[in-house]
């Protein structure tokens, strides 16, 4: 074995990054990451994005790996560095983002000592990512490094947190890096059992209404154009979960709509009537699910998941297939592709479904009237060559899942799983340094977009042009629709006006040349040398996006100002079926 | 949930034996509300590979995702199941008994010598018993301890170590 040079920790991590290929990393110094930054100081082959806040950070770095499907990198400091960090991390792992976080440390001599920034980021941070490991010798490094690459994009992807002691950052030790991985207790699943495929063919061949099911885990797969192949050759309905939107696009005739809580009639009407329920990448959440002693209830369910720990967890399965999307859809392919399948009656049943009992949104307060549909469509007509859409959480994020057409070329990016607040801008501002030459459109509440706001200094200083739409119905909405629906309208603490003027919010409010709200968005926007644009009118939308896009050099926060009683339907309460859906 | 599958189950364990790890697994039973009965752990011939002893109980849904979950930890190498195949079990317990009467002391002896514990210390007041044996055989000896000697016991149990049996075929 050669003999090889020796080199400081911080520079074997420059080195990983660069075999990695890696090109952006989001970082925020601190004074245990300082070794770290001061060796990516010159380094060519990583750009580092400096957000504002490490919460952002995170976000950031999870919506530049959703829009690429590459893996997102974070670097912050130890202590609140970390901390800061635990709710992005929790974000990217319920829905499967590849993420590498790495920590600053304090020295391993002066671990549990209570030191100066000193917090057990493996242990906070354990429970809510797919691997988190402390480095504590510098041999190590390269090696854990390797690693944490590897489990974060296998399998099934997820976020791993890799701590880093200041010791092992400014060791001397081996330069090299090495090529293979091998981890004797993660071994993810490759291949596909053939004989548990056939067995769901059969089954399919066989159906009366079959339903395909699909989640996240076709996205994640990129398995779309060969899911698109399967619907097609098949000809059943296809229903989708929030995370899997986009698994075939929106526009093929096969494709119904969104299921679960606030999903479309037709679609969670197929799968209560269904006789074979053909799952792929969905975890059976319970916002899908309803009551789970009602949920497909006449249905044989085929469940294909990487992980096998999400199969019968939630719902019993009569076919479980391990495998990952891709390859058991490549293979369904191969194995139907000299079938016919004739599911013409059913699938017209189920469209028909959907024709009557449409996802429409009345405009109680005449034509003028902004709502929430008019934005989203707008941005359906506008951006035809292709858009990322991020969403923050709440209404906004249900109103765009439930209108943004994702067909080929866009991308749908929202905090399915974890439900973030603040995700929407900087997962948008990520997305965007990851596709320089792809529109990108954050839609978020009122509420969220204060939740990590200071991003736009990020995206004002890098020329980020992102446009931030800003629905601004002075309410915490999702909570206040509940409020009015489940608790009386009892409005408690989801007001985010002056508390005094409370009785002047909603209509009268909006119909102002500016809210009676804090803080004034345009405003905020123009001194972080932002673009700001108010909405008040239907009239108006298109032109504040074509206005936005002249804007190359900063970012647009586009404000619109919603009624504030406009709720998102249907509806099926927490823990109910199908039957007791609320239309509007 | 089918809670009439309910029943105790052991679980052979094979982990990484580094820092954290004992934390993980026992992590991941407490964040997904499965309670653990015992635990043991402690190192194997290959110092690198800790071994767990696991005792939970609970019913065959539950149990199934016990077992996937230990399954996907990076950390777990080997997850083997003891439930149904034929194991070899003991737990260590220590029994301190105070006796300062002679004839109670008769009384412990006696209860040692037919139930095999073995008299590890002894001064005038107490006695210290050592068995290693089953859990259920620990819980009988608990139980007829506490009835003769009401308040007058300290135990300390160890927790089980399960191995699987010498198959007859490699006999």
């Amino acid at each position: 074995m050669k003999e090889s040079k020796q080199i400081k920790g911080s520079e074997l991590f420059v080195k990983a990054l660069i075999e990695e290929g890696v090109d952006t990393l989001f970082g925020y110094p601190g004074g245990q990451a300082i070794d770290l930054f001061d060796a990516l100081y010159e380094c060519k082959e990583v750009n580092v994005v400096l957000p504002r806040h490490e919460q952002a950070l995170v976000h950031a770095a999870d919506g530049y790996a959703r829009s690429t499907g590459k893996v997102g990198v974070c670097l912050v400091t130890s202590g609140p560095g970390a901390t800061n960090i635990v709710t992005g991390i929790a974000t990217a792992n319920y829905d499967s983002v590849p993420l590498v976080c790495f920590t600053g440390q304090v020295p391993t001599s002066l671990i549990g000592n209570d030191a100066f920034q000193e917090v057990d980021t493996m242990g906070i941070c354990r429970s809510v990512c797919k691997y988190a490991v402390t480095v504590r010798k510098r041999e190590d490094l390269g090696r854990i490094i390797k690693e944490a690459f590897y489990i974060a994009r296998s399998g099934k992807p997820g976020p791993v947190v890799v701590d880093l002691p200041k010791d092992v950052q400014i060791g001397m030790g081996s330069a090299d890096y090495p090529t293979e991985v091998n981890i004797r207790g993660y071994k993810p699943n490759e291949g596909v059992h053939v004989g548990q495929l056939k067995k769901a063919i059969t089954l399919l061949k066989n159906a009366k209404k079959p339903v395909f099911l699909l989640g996240g885990g076709v996205n994640i797969a990129r398995a779309n154009d060969a899911m698109t192949e399967l619907a097609n050759r098949v000809g059943a309905p296809v229903v989708t979960t929030i995370m899997g939107k986009g698994d075939i696009p929106v526009d093929n005739k096969n494709y119904i709509g969104n299921v679960g809580i606030h999903g479309i009639y037709a679609a969670n009407r197929a799968i209560a009537e269904s006789d074979l329920l053909f799952s792929i990448g969905t975890r059976f959440n319970d916002r899908i699910t309803g009551k789970t002693s009602e949920f497909a209830k006449n249905a044989t369910i085929v469940h294909v998941d990487v992980d096998p720990a999400a199969i019968s967890k939630n719902v019993r399965v009569d076919v479980p297939i391990v495998a990952d999307a891709m390859v058991a859809i490549n293979k369904l392919n191969e194995f139907t592709k000299d079938m016919s399948f004739d599911n013409t009656d059913w699938l017209k049943t189920v469209t028909d479904w959907k024709k009557s009992h449409p996802v429409t949104m009345e405009k109680r307060y005449g034509d003028r009237a902004l709502t929430p549909q008019d934005i989203i469509e707008t941005i359906n007509k506008h951006y035809k060559n292709g858009v990322v859409l991020s969403t923050d959480v709440g209404q906004n994020q249900l109103w765009a899942t439930q209108y943004f057409d994702v067909t080929s070329g866009r991308c749908l990016l929202t905090s399915g799983g974890l439900g973030t607040m603040g995700y929407g801008f900087p997962a948008i501002i990520g997305a965007k340094i990851g596709n320089p030459d792809t529109p990108c459109v954050c839609i978020s509440g009122d509420g969220g977009a204060q939740m990590n706001i200071q991003e736009l200094a990020t995206a004002v200083t890098l020329e980020i042009p992102v446009v931030f739409c800003i629905l601004n119905n002075s309410y915490l909405g999702n909570v206040r629709q509940w409020q009015e629906m489940f608790f009386k309208k009892r409005y408690s603490h989801t007001y985010l006006g002056y508390p005094r003027s409370e009785s002047k919010h909603g209509k009268e409010t909006a119909s102002k040349d500016c809210p009676d709200y804090s803080p004034d968005f345009v405003k905020l926007a123009e001194s972080y040398g932002a673009y700001g644009i108010r909405v008040k009118d239907s009239s108006e939308v298109l032109a504040a996006f074509k206005e936005a896009d002249k804007h190359k050099d900063a970012p647009t926060v586009i404000e619109f100002l919603i009624d504030s009683d406009v709720n998102v339907y249907p509806m099926i309460p927490a823990g109910k079926s199908i039957e007791e859906v609320i239309m509007d | 949930m089918d809670n009439n599958t309910t029943k105790k189950r052991w679980i052979s364990l094979f982990v990484e034996n580094q820092i954290g790890c004992l934390a993980r697994i026992s992590g991941l039973f407490s964040s997904k509300s499965y309670n653990i009965d015992s635990i043991t752990v402690g190192a194997t011939d290959d110092p690198t590979v800790s071994r767990m002893t696991i005792g939970v109980t609970s019913d065959d849904m539950t149990y199934e995702q016990i077992k996937k979950q230990l399954n996907r930890s990076v950390e777990v190498i080997k997850v083997l199941d003891y439930t149904t195949i034929p194991i070899h079990m003991k737990e260590l317990m220590f029994i301190k008994v105070n006796v300062p009467a002679e004839k109670d002391k008769t009384e412990v002896f006696r209860i040692a010598k037919v139930f095999g514990l073995k008299i590890t210390d002894y001064d005038k007041s107490s006695i210290l018993l050592e068995s290693v044996d089953t859990e259920n055989h620990n819980d009988d000896i608990i139980r007829l301890l506490s009835e003769s000697f009401p308040n007058r016991l300290e135990v300390v149990r160890g927790g089980s170590v399960a191995i699987e049996s010498i198959s007859i075929t490699d006999r």
